[in-house]
């Protein structure tokens, strides 16, 4: 069990995205929330490590996951939570949001957990705010918990990153769980390839050190990890690929496919599902191959285990606050 | 099987650059064997024979870009009818575009079309699909589904997708399936309402026109967007100097970009409008005879790839209109090959390299095996005479339609056979129609 350990983990006051961080960082983190996958799987799971923190979960884009993730961990340690959802005004959202942060600042939170429709939103919020920052998905930019949960999630498999081919399929241009995985993997030694086809592709990807795929069954050729992303409905229909089926044809995950990859490779999917669209229910539904329940629990954990390194450099008991 | 030797032949094959006397040796669908030494030894007892009597003999012609009526529009020209028209000119393979009614844009009609044509025509054909929904120029078509349906291409016919950026997403999504794309350059806003070229002659006749850059600006758009997303990219007519210059250009640069130009471009000018003549309003417009000799010279040049008819039946209905009311296009899948010849008559172009801008160079660019005499390919065969004088006379065409630019006109080379994998499709001493 996690004891009041507060050596420190991270080196930044906030998690803003996996670029930051080093290798030692990342293990460090991953380290930490295995305590709390034991601690979660256990009858009592509360602890007191943030007692008489507050902890806003800042919404401004929809999400039942990773709120209720973050709430749920910010409760098992101990801390007050409230969730603000925020309903964005279409004009000068930048100001709207700098607003915001004055507004939230005056209450004095100790952790600000922010999702943003824009890239660069939580670095704007961590640059205005005194209290610690969490990254909860901005833009198309970054979303580090997911990476972490899902890098955790491997590593409990495989019981190592280093090594793995990991391809990632599907709405890489619109995806900050992408770039954050594709971030993350790499440092960890990881091979990653990218699957999509290339209106979903973004610009000079190869850039990123990845290689490209077109054809998924070249792309998941001898694979050890499969993640899927989802493609939001809007997309779908014609301005990047032409239809739902079409998509299902050639980059629907399904049995088919799936053989191409590594015997007894893993499926992923950050969640929520479109299925019949990237993933065949078949393979979703599978608990041989698919750990996507699996992913939301290491989701807890990884979000105890950034809360727990945060507050460790959060201003202790007797300091007075900045 | 049956076993068919042409013999007497000059044998043109611009696939290898074969020009010689010879044989051919056709076996059920496919070529068996041929060349200049075939049949010297020994020849096969179990043969028909076909004396080709010192004619041309060389594989059958490839149109790129054949509009027909079927589906929707069978009063002016169906598949069959079409078909007997490419036959009796030589040509063995056409490439039918989508915009019918309705338009080709979803696999089962691509399979409507596959179907329809192996049961009614007597030549290949091979479908183009829409490249956006309903030739709308909004959203993309279902290019992987409608690739595995059998469409060889990807375009909106005679439309051009005015969005930039709808048009570089349909490129990108291409190249996934490594697709081919035939793009039409005419900026809609420049042409819009025009009946011709714009110039002298269009404001003497006093009609609405468009300029050049029209079509200029389309293809430099188009090749800026295949540079930037790497898509193989067809246009599927030029005709004009500026536009030959920038095809010119990306291809100097190793861009994927290939270009055709059609039979009319290259054997009329503007002032064959003369009095109002609505069989010479065509797409891109006849423009002037700067531009008419350009495109001989980017034929001869090689930086056009292809040779097409653009046949475009139209009916009574839409051309016994005013110029500026009556519709686009002219027939011309029978004077292909003779238009075509002119090149070779005026000694602008050798005979092979004319050859090769309707066979191997439409076969290289769509991936087809035809367009070629080799070995184990299909059976498709033109026999012609490439010096025969003749005075064309609409009557005696096949097509449905008979809106022909060339009534009347003299050509020199005409087709005598033509064969479809192994069978005759067209024979001129039996063609009861002359």
């Amino acid at each position: 069990m996690p004891e009041l350990n507060d050596s420190p983990i991270l080196l930044s006051r906030h998690l803003l995205g996996i670029d930051g961080l080093s290798v030692g960082e990342i293990v460090g983190l991953l380290d930490l929330a295995e305590d709390y996958v034991a601690l979660n799987r256990a009858v009592a799971k509360k602890q007191a490590l943030l007692r008489g923190r507050t902890l806003i979960n800042l919404f401004f884009e929809a999400s039942t996951r990773t709120q209720s993730s973050f709430e749920l961990a910010g409760k098992r340690l101990g801390a007050d939570v409230l969730n603000m959802s925020v309903r964005t005004s279409s004009v000068s959202k930048g100001e709207t949001l700098i607003d915001t942060a004055t507004t939230l600042n005056a209450m004095r939170p100790d952790i600000l957990v922010v999702r943003h429709q824009d890239s660069g939103a939580a670095e704007l919020l961590a640059r205005k705010l005194d209290c610690a920052v969490v990254n909860a998905g901005d833009g198309a930019h970054e979303h580090p918990t997911q990476a972490l949960l899902d890098a955790l999630t491997i590593r409990r498999r495989r019981g190592r990153l280093e090594g793995l081919v990991v391809a990632i399929c599907g709405d890489i241009l619109h995806s900050r769980v992408a770039r954050s995985n594709i971030n993350l993997l790499s440092k960890m030694g990881a091979r990653v390839r990218l699957v999509a086809p290339r209106t979903l592709l973004p610009a000079e990807a190869a850039r990123w050190g990845v290689e490209i795929f077109t054809d998924m069954k070249e792309g998941l050729a001898g694979v050890d990890i499969v993640m899927m992303l989802r493609l939001q409905l809007e997309r779908m229909a014609g301005a990047f690929v032409p239809s739902t089926r079409e998509y299902f044809r050639f980059y629907g995950l399904d049995r088919e496919k799936l053989a191409h990859a590594k015997p007894g490779a893993l499926v992923m999917h950050p969640g929520p599902m479109n299925r019949g669209v990237e993933i065949d229910s078949v393979i979703a539904d599978d608990i041989e191959v698919s750990v996507i329940q699996e992913q939301v629990e290491m989701g807890v954990a990884i979000r105890m285990a950034v809360l727990d390194a945060l507050a460790r450099a959060l201003p202790q008991e007797g300091q007075n606050a900045p | 099987m049956t076993r068919t030797a042409f013999i007497n032949a000059r044998v043109l094959d611009p696939a290898t650059g074969l020009d010689a006397p010879g044989a051919l040796f056709v076996d059920g669908e496919t070529i068996l064997d041929m060349g200049p030494r075939l049949f010297h030894d020994a020849k096969p007892a179990d043969a028909k024979f076909v004396d080709c009597k010192g004619l041309a003999l060389a594989p059958g012609l490839i149109d790129m870009r054949v509009f027909t009526g079927e589906p929707g529009s069978e009063y002016r020209e169906t598949l069959a009818s079409a078909s007997h028209a490419a036959a009796a000119g030589g040509v063995t393979t056409m490439i039918v575009m989508p915009n019918t009614d309705p338009v080709i844009d979803e696999p089962s009609l691509v399979d409507f079309i596959k179907r329809r044509a192996a049961a009614t025509a007597s030549v290949r054909v091979l479908p183009m699909a829409a490249l956006t929904q309903g030739l709308a120029g909004q959203v993309m078509t279902e290019m992987g589904l409608l690739m595995e349906a059998g469409a060889v291409a990807f375009t909106d016919a005679d439309r051009t997708i005015a969005n930039a950026r709808i048009m570089r997403r349909a490129l990108a999504y291409a190249s996934t399936f490594g697709a081919l794309v035939v793009g039409h350059a005419e900026d809609p806003d420049l042409s819009e309402g025009a009946a011709m070229n714009e110039g002298e002659f269009a404001t003497r006749l006093g009609l609405p026109s468009a300029p050049p850059v029209a079509e200029t600006i389309i293809v430099e758009r188009d090749v800026r967007l295949v540079e930037l997303t790497g898509a193989r990219f067809h246009i599927g007519q030029i005709s004009c100097r500026a536009s030959l210059d920038v095809v010119a250009d990306a291809k100097a640069h190793g861009l994927p970009i290939t270009c055709g130009v059609s039979a009319h471009h290259l054997a009329l000018n503007e002032l064959d409008i003369a009095s109002y003549r609505t069989f010479h309003k065509v797409k891109p417009p006849l423009r002037s005879e700067a531009d008419r000799a350009a495109m001989a010279e980017g034929v001869a040049l090689g930086i056009i790839d292809v040779i097409v008819s653009s046949h475009d039946p139209q009916a009574a209905d839409t051309k016994r209109q005013t110029f500026a009311q009556a519709a686009f296009g002219a027939i011309g899948l029978e004077t292909l090959l003779p238009v075509a010849l002119g090149l070779y008559h005026t000694g602008q172009t050798e005979l092979l390299q004319v050859l090769t801008t309707m066979t191997t160079a439409p076969a290289r660019i769509l991936g087809l095996e035809g367009g070629r005499l080799a070995p184990g390919g299909p059976a498709d065969i033109v026999i012609f005479d490439p010096d025969e004088p003749f005075q064309l006379d609409a009557v005696t065409l096949h097509s449905r339609a008979h809106n022909t630019p060339f009534d009347g006109r003299r050509f020199q080379g005409r087709v005598h056979m033509t064969y479809v994998a192994g069978e005759r499709v067209f024979d001129r001493a039996q063609d009861t129609d002359v």
